[in-house]
């Protein structure tokens, strides 16, 4: 079906037989690629008068832009905040997406102690994606200035403030050139400066693993913040007087146009199905399907030793040995996908774009990732119509195929 | 002049598709014969283009040896603009085919002179050796392409003016701003279409009624451009039967009792 590999600079492919992911709808269209880009054919007939170098029966599949997963810890045993297991786990986990349909992701570093940081942030380098392994946006920095009480798996002692301001944070992370977001908890003080600080720098800002209440929410909207990170998990609970961060996703106290996207671990436990229809039903377009996977991902059932603890796996859960307690997400992108698409019933169309544009938005990369949109890169998934994976590629170039 | 009078919209479209089928299997064209093809814009030939991208999608029919060239376009609207007949015909019929994007021909109505497109554009169809089939549809007033009433019947390809009446009813596709709305656009001329070896008209509504009688049933008049073509030699006008509603019983009755022999031109020759 699909060329193993690209051929050669200048080389025109037509992907038909196939419905395209376009402007929210799955329309009847070819996909028409050169280079590692998404071509217009109106141009290419009228204008340059070409045909396709080769064309690609498709099989009736779907296609849709590659999935772009903004919070992800680790997996295969390799954990991206462990700075022994940065470098191999990044290229296990690059790689290993690929069968989620994952084509560029943020590695995520939880709450590490300064010098750590400072070893692990140059470590991962953003880059394009290739065959060597799904495209790195940036770190998503996730701590260590959030609140002890929500901090869930953080390490309680690392927790930090910033009350010397932006100082702060550059003393802990070092040079900030390889991260693409950070999540803060907005209650802290100083945090209006600290936001301004990272919009300047061009670092998408999420509030999150907060105690905040709604008014500080959107005072850190106004200041810049973008992104809720995992809604629902670590914050707050939605309370009628006060909904708290939760609140958000309806307040008419944020600046106009300003859209605030919100991250979904909807992988049938960390968020319950009806809180996934609640958001959907109330801000559809904010949504952004995240995995926050965690080491232990793509490890078949077993026993593993991470670090000091011992993590059992089992299934799609991962327990913490000898107890109840979950030790974090085995998700993959598209299960949550297909989860979210089946529980809320919003068609597959914003299923797929709460895992592709969404992100890609919510990032300001909507250029070039996330969409079929002419001009961007041939970042791509084939589906079938029960949006199970067939086949990923990179720009233009098949990098994945199910068996 | 042959006229076929079917029941339908649809059937009209089916009969059509099949005759363009028709000719130019039988032409048997290859790299060095190529099949040349006039072609229209507007609502009436839809049906037929989803015909012959059908027959395309079948296998049934190829456009790898066909030329085709357009009958007009609007001065200076953007190529892609969803309104120029560039868009059209890449919209309904030159995506879902074969056809080589070198042979495909519209006027450019951007171009920088647009006198030299129209003449470069006759030179071409002169080159091609001129064009087999030319397909073309007509508006209330009978004009064929561009050519509004008073058009000359001689007249080749060129710029023209478009009426009052059809930049206002324009209006609407360029979201009720008429400065927006073109004033001019490229066309063949009549006498580029007599050219042809062989015209058919598409005619279908109630509301084309009137421009069919005036074509077919009174003599040549500038002011129905149309009706230029009872005096070309093979000339086919192809209707729905609300399309017929001016024409007088007798005419209709003698073009139906005919209706076996036109069949017979859609068949596999012996």
């Amino acid at each position: 079906m699909a060329p193993s590999s690209a051929k050669g600079h200048g080389y025109l492919y037509q992907y038909t037989n196939c419905r395209i992911l376009r402007d929210g709808k799955i329309i009847r269209e070819d996909l028409w690629v050169r280079d590692g880009r998404i071509m217009n054919p109106e141009v290419l007939f009228f204008v340059e008068k070409v045909n396709a170098d080769q064309r690609i029966d498709c099989d009736d599949l779907i296609i849709a832009p590659g999935l772009i997963d903004v919070q992800i810890n680790g997996g295969y045993g390799y954990d991206f905040s462990t700075e022994s297991q940065v470098e191999e786990g990044i290229k296990r986990v690059s790689q290993g997406v690929f069968a989620c349909g994952v084509t560029s992701f943020c590695p995520t570093v939880i709450t590490s102690p300064p010098h750590v940081y400072k070893k692990i942030l140059p470590k991962i380098k953003k880059r394009n994606g290739s065959k060597e392994g799904a495209g790195i946006l940036g770190v998503h920095v996730e701590g260590p200035f959030i609140d002890q009480e929500k901090r869930g798996a953080h390490p309680q002692q690392l927790i930090r403030d910033y009350d010397n301001g932006f100082q702060d944070v550059l003393d802990v992370y070092g040079d900030l050139s390889n991260v693409a977001m950070i999540t803060l908890a907005p209650e802290k003080q100083n945090t209006p400066e600290v936001i301004q600080e990272f919009c300047k720098r061009g670092i998408v800002v999420s509030v999150g693993h907060s105690n905040a209440n709604l008014i500080q929410g959107e005072e850190a909207v106004r200041s810049g913040a973008r992104f809720i990170t995992h809604l629902f998990n670590a914050m707050l609970p939605f309370h009628h007087r006060d909904p708290h961060l939760v609140g958000l996703l309806t307040s008419d106290q944020l600046p106009q146009n300003r859209k605030v996207y919100y991250g979904l671990i909807s992988d049938g436990i960390h968020t319950h199905p009806a809180a996934l229809r609640i958001a959907h039903r109330v801000h559809p377009e904010g949504i952004v399907l995240v995995t926050d996977a965690i080491q232990a991902t793509f490890l078949p059932d077993g026993t593993y030793p991470f670090g000091e603890q011992t993590v059992v796996v089992k299934g799609k859960h991962s327990y913490l040995k000898d107890t109840n307690t979950l030790a974090g997400s085995l998700a993959s992108l598209d299960d949550c996908v297909r989860l979210f698409a089946k529980e809320t019933g919003c068609g597959p169309e914003l299923a797929l774009e709460a895992a592709s544009l969404h992100p890609a938005q919510m990032l300001g990369i909507a250029d070039k990732k996330g969409t079929l949109n002419f001009d961007s890169d041939a970042d791509f998934i084939m589906l079938d119509n029960d949006l199970n994976v067939k086949s990923t590629f990179i720009s233009g170039e098949c990098v994945y195929k199910a068996k | 002049m042959r006229l076929v009078i079917q029941d339908t919209y649809d059937d009209v479209s089916l009969w059509a598709a099949k005759y363009v089928k028709r000719r130019i299997i039988d032409f048997s064209p290859g790299p060095d014969n190529f099949f040349t093809l006039g072609l229209p814009t507007g609502s009436t030939p839809i049906g037929m283009y989803k015909k012959l991208v059908e027959f395309y999608k079948d296998g049934s029919l190829s456009f790898k040896y066909v030329k085709t060239f357009n009958m007009d376009e609007y001065v200076a609207i953007p190529r892609d603009h969803p309104e120029s007949y560039h868009s059209f015909m890449w919209n309904n019929f030159f995506k879902h085919i074969d056809i080589d994007p070198q042979n495909a021909h519209i006027l450019d109505g951007n171009a920088k002179d647009l006198i030299g497109e129209c003449n470069a554009f006759e030179e071409k169809i002169k080159n091609a050796g001129g064009i087999r089939l030319f397909i073309g549809g007509i508006g209330p007033d009978g004009h064929i392409a561009f050519n509004e009433p008073g058009s000359s019947l001689v007249s080749r390809t060129r710029v023209k003016s478009l009426a009052q009446e059809t930049i206002l009813a324009n209006a609407r596709f360029f979201d009720n701003d008429l400065s927006q709305v073109p004033t001019q656009a490229l066309t063949v001329g009549v006498g580029t279409v007599m050219d042809a070896d062989e015209v058919m008209i598409l005619i279908t509504g109630a509301h084309k009624a009137f421009a069919l009688h005036k074509a077919i049933e009174e003599g040549v008049n500038h002011m129905w451009t149309v009706s230029a073509f009872q005096q070309h030699p093979r000339t086919i006008f192809l209707c729905d039967e609300p399309a017929t509603n001016e024409l007088r019983v007798r005419t209709v009755k003698y073009f139906k009792g005919l209706m076996e022999l036109h069949n017979k031109m859609l068949e596999e020759a012996v």
